[in-house]
């Protein structure tokens, strides 16, 4: 229980009540500000995908202003310390709180059941509640714009790629840029380094240099830093940021970065509690929505790249083209999916196997 | 006297040292951690009282905040101890962050193996198969030290990371949930492999007052047993105790195997108690922290208890002042950083002085 009465930058009336008694709605009084908390699995510096979700949380204090008051805990440990956080922020008057890695899923789970009139929302997981939604956006989408860029700018046909952790979100980015890539030169070879973390820029960056040792002229990466785009700058290179624009730390290398825009869906949702109207869903949006964005393109990317890079995106948002469709042999060259065919949405969301052409 | 040229400053040992000065140095160090942490807070713009509040105080005033610090507590408590005997002994155990996942691993491999069975036999076996991972994992480099005399520093502190590797094959691989959307970790353990919790409403699992009871039982290892002699003598004479035809061999089997196996059994805890699952990483470096823990607690099995306490609060405190009062994350490892550093700072003046001496000629 809390007991600062004398300070007057602690909220003490219905928000201590309500963590005292982990139950009372967050909503009790109407004149309050709705808190809204969340939880990033890297520092919000990352300038990679908690700085996405930052940029989210400031366009919520932005858009509501006095009307909503926000909170974030940086560099919560997949485990047991994210379910404490989890329900602290709970515990403690908020009314909505955002878990904004996988490994937060459990935990969310967990807390979500002990709070019911508190609303959660899960990113990257698949399991729901009545107080529990889960999104995602369809950044493999961004990874067909890549691809095809890297199909044309690349001259070794060598493309490094450093992974974080072979879950099925990052396995459909790499094949989705595989798949893109060789559709304008067959011969290109994806090359797999894991850095088995989210935000180790030490790792990202040894793991890039090793890569580009071995040959690789455009680098990838489904990790958080911009260190495998810094190296790709200094050794002369191009490559692609990720979650947000890394054009700062690579003005020659960037061709372009897939970006991570939540604002509209945290507005969104924001809006929802305050009006009363949040239900649970299970949302992934892509391009389409405008979830997933593509920055600027970058001096090296040539006017006709461009024009191609522009159809493969704008396919996409039609639904002309998709990332997924047939043939698509694996690395064993066994037809996975035949012509004209198109992969389901669950065969997307759990794929565990890798397209011809990469080496993982 | 005043610094002129010429002069400099030297260190010289105490001829008088006080022995309970190095047990109040701890204090000293918290105490100036406080201090610094209050102007710290303050030059960052933040009510300074408020946010030591928030970081030390305020999640310790329910029973809720308690049983969350004893169950963060809990791990450091039982790795830092069995550290500490290896460490009274010059065994310099720095693995057992990788120990702690094999334990985690051979218990989480006997709780999917009886997934969904009733059985109050299920919890003890996984404790059996944690401990005994732990020291498995440890006995590795005891072999390599006490048979080729290879450094157990090193062995340990690498085999930390094929053992994260190995975890991680096994959460990708056939460990993996069936009906988990291919993401890497196991099923959910159902009842019989989860540990009973001590207090409703919470997460104080059992293992938690284990963990107090194995420090108390390493105190009275260490300080009434003949084999608890040995440990200290070897560590702090060598020669003495090879002259008193003690087992070197033996006792370093007997430190790597004590602090392998209840590495082991805090990986146990952690997925039978709060984590209830096999993921990719059990521990946010719990084995590490611990070599810190044990330090802090003068590797005293009770120091450490009080230590490992001191330690889960700068983690809880953390976290409480980011969400309280806004503060940013990297104060919990200023705090840390801090608290070691006057740590080694007062023990270093409690044995040494320094004194401006003038010109040596020559």
């Amino acid at each position: 229980m809390k007991i600062t009465a004398t300070r007057r930058n602690f909220v003490l009336g219905s928000a201590a009540a309500a963590g005292a008694l982990g139950l009372v709605g967050p909503r009790a009084f109407a004149a309050e500000p709705l808190k809204v908390g969340f939880v990033y699995v890297g520092p919000i510096g990352d300038f990679g995908w908690t700085h996405g979700h930052d940029q989210g949380r400031k366009a919520i204090e932005a858009h509501f202003g006095d009307k909503v008051k926000t909170t974030f805990v940086e560099n919560v440990a997949e485990g047991p310390d994210a379910e404490r956080v989890i329900r602290q922020l709970a515990s403690s008057g908020h009314g909505l709180v955002f878990s904004t890695s996988f490994g937060f899923m459990n935990p969310t789970l967990r807390v979500a059941k002990q709070f019911p009139k508190v609303k959660f929302e899960h990113a990257t997981g698949y399991q729901t509640a009545p107080n529990l939604s889960v999104y995602n956006a369809r950044f493999h989408e961004g990874r067909v714009v890549c691809g095809t860029i890297a199909g044309h700018v690349t001259k070794s046909g060598v493309v490094g790629y450093i992974g974080s952790f072979p879950i099925p979100e990052v396995v459909m980015g790499i094949n989705a840029f595989t798949l893109a890539a060789r559709k304008i030169r067959p011969d290109i070879k994806v090359k797999v380094v894991w850095a088995n973390s989210w935000y180790d820029p030490g790792k990202e960056g040894d793991g890039a240099k090793a890569l580009v040792d071995q040959g690789a002229d455009i680098m990838c990466q489904h990790t958080d830093s911009p260190a495998p785009l810094q190296v790709a700058e200094t050794r002369g290179i191009h490559g692609f940021g990720q979650a947000s624009d890394m054009k700062a730390f690579a003005p020659n290398a960037q061709l372009t970065a897939i970006l991570d825009v939540w604002d509209g869906y945290y507005i969104q949702r924001t809006q929802d509690v305050l009006d009363d109207t949040w239900k649970s869903q299970s949302i992934w949006w892509g391009l389409k929505e405008g979830m997933v964005k593509m920055a600027p393109y970058g001096p090296a990317v040539p006017e006709n790249v461009r024009q191609e890079a522009d159809a493969a995106r704008d396919g996409i948002i039609s639904g002309a083209r998709h990332p997924f469709i047939g043939p698509i042999k694996d690395q064993k060259g066994v037809l996975r999916v035949a012509e004209g065919e198109i992969l389901s949405e669950k065969e997307i969301a759990t794929m565990d196997w890798y397209v011809e052409g990469v080496e993982a | 006297m005043p610094f002129r040229p010429g002069m400099s400053f030297r260190i010289e040992q105490r001829r008088e040292m006080f022995r309970g000065l190095l047990y109040l140095s701890p204090v000293l160090a918290v105490a100036m951690t406080v201090l610094t942490g209050f102007v710290l807070f303050a030059a960052m713009g933040h009510d300074p009282v408020l946010a030591l509040y928030h970081f030390g105080i305020s999640p310790l005033l329910s029973l809720y905040g308690v049983s969350e610090l004893l169950v963060k507590a809990a791990p450091l408590i039982m790795i830092g101890v069995g550290l500490a005997v290896g460490f009274r002994a010059n065994v310099w155990n720095i693995g057992a962050e990788g120990q702690l996942t094999c334990g985690a691993i051979a218990a989480g491999v006997v709780a999917l193996a009886f997934w969904e069975q009733e059985g109050v036999w299920v919890l003890p076996l996984m404790c059996l198969a944690g401990a005994f991972g732990g020291m498995a994992y440890a006995a590795i480099p005891a072999f390599l030290k006490t048979r080729f005399d290879v450094n157990e520093i090193l062995t340990s502190l690498m085999l930390t990371y094929v053992a994260t590797l190995f975890l991680g094959t096994l959460v990708y691989g056939p460990l993996k949930d069936p009906a988990g959307f291919n993401f890497p970790q196991s099923r959910m353990f159902t009842e019989s492999a989860l540990l009973p919790i001590v207090l409703a409403g919470t997460r104080l699992h059992f293992g938690a007052i284990i963990a107090l009871m194995i420090a108390v039982a390493v105190w009275v290892l260490m300080t009434f047993t003949i084999i608890g002699f040995q440990i200290r003598v070897l560590g702090q004479a060598p020669a003495a105790a090879r002259y008193a035809g003690f087992h070197r061999k033996r006792l370093i089997w007997t430190c790597l195997l004590m602090s392998g196996g209840f590495a082991g059994l805090a990986g146990t805890f952690e997925i039978a108690g709060p984590i209830g699952q096999l993921i990719p990483s059990i521990t946010p470096g719990y084995g590490f922290t611990a070599i810190i823990v044990a330090f802090l607690g003068r590797l005293h099995p009770l120091g450490i208890v009080l230590s490992g306490l001191v330690v889960a609060l700068s983690y809880i405190g953390g976290e409480n002042a980011q969400v309280e009062v806004g503060l940013p994350q990297a104060v919990t490892g200023v705090f840390q950083g801090l608290l070691l550093f006057f740590l080694l700072a007062s023990d270093f003046l409690v044995r040494y002085r320094i004194r401006l001496v003038g010109a040596v000629a020559g």
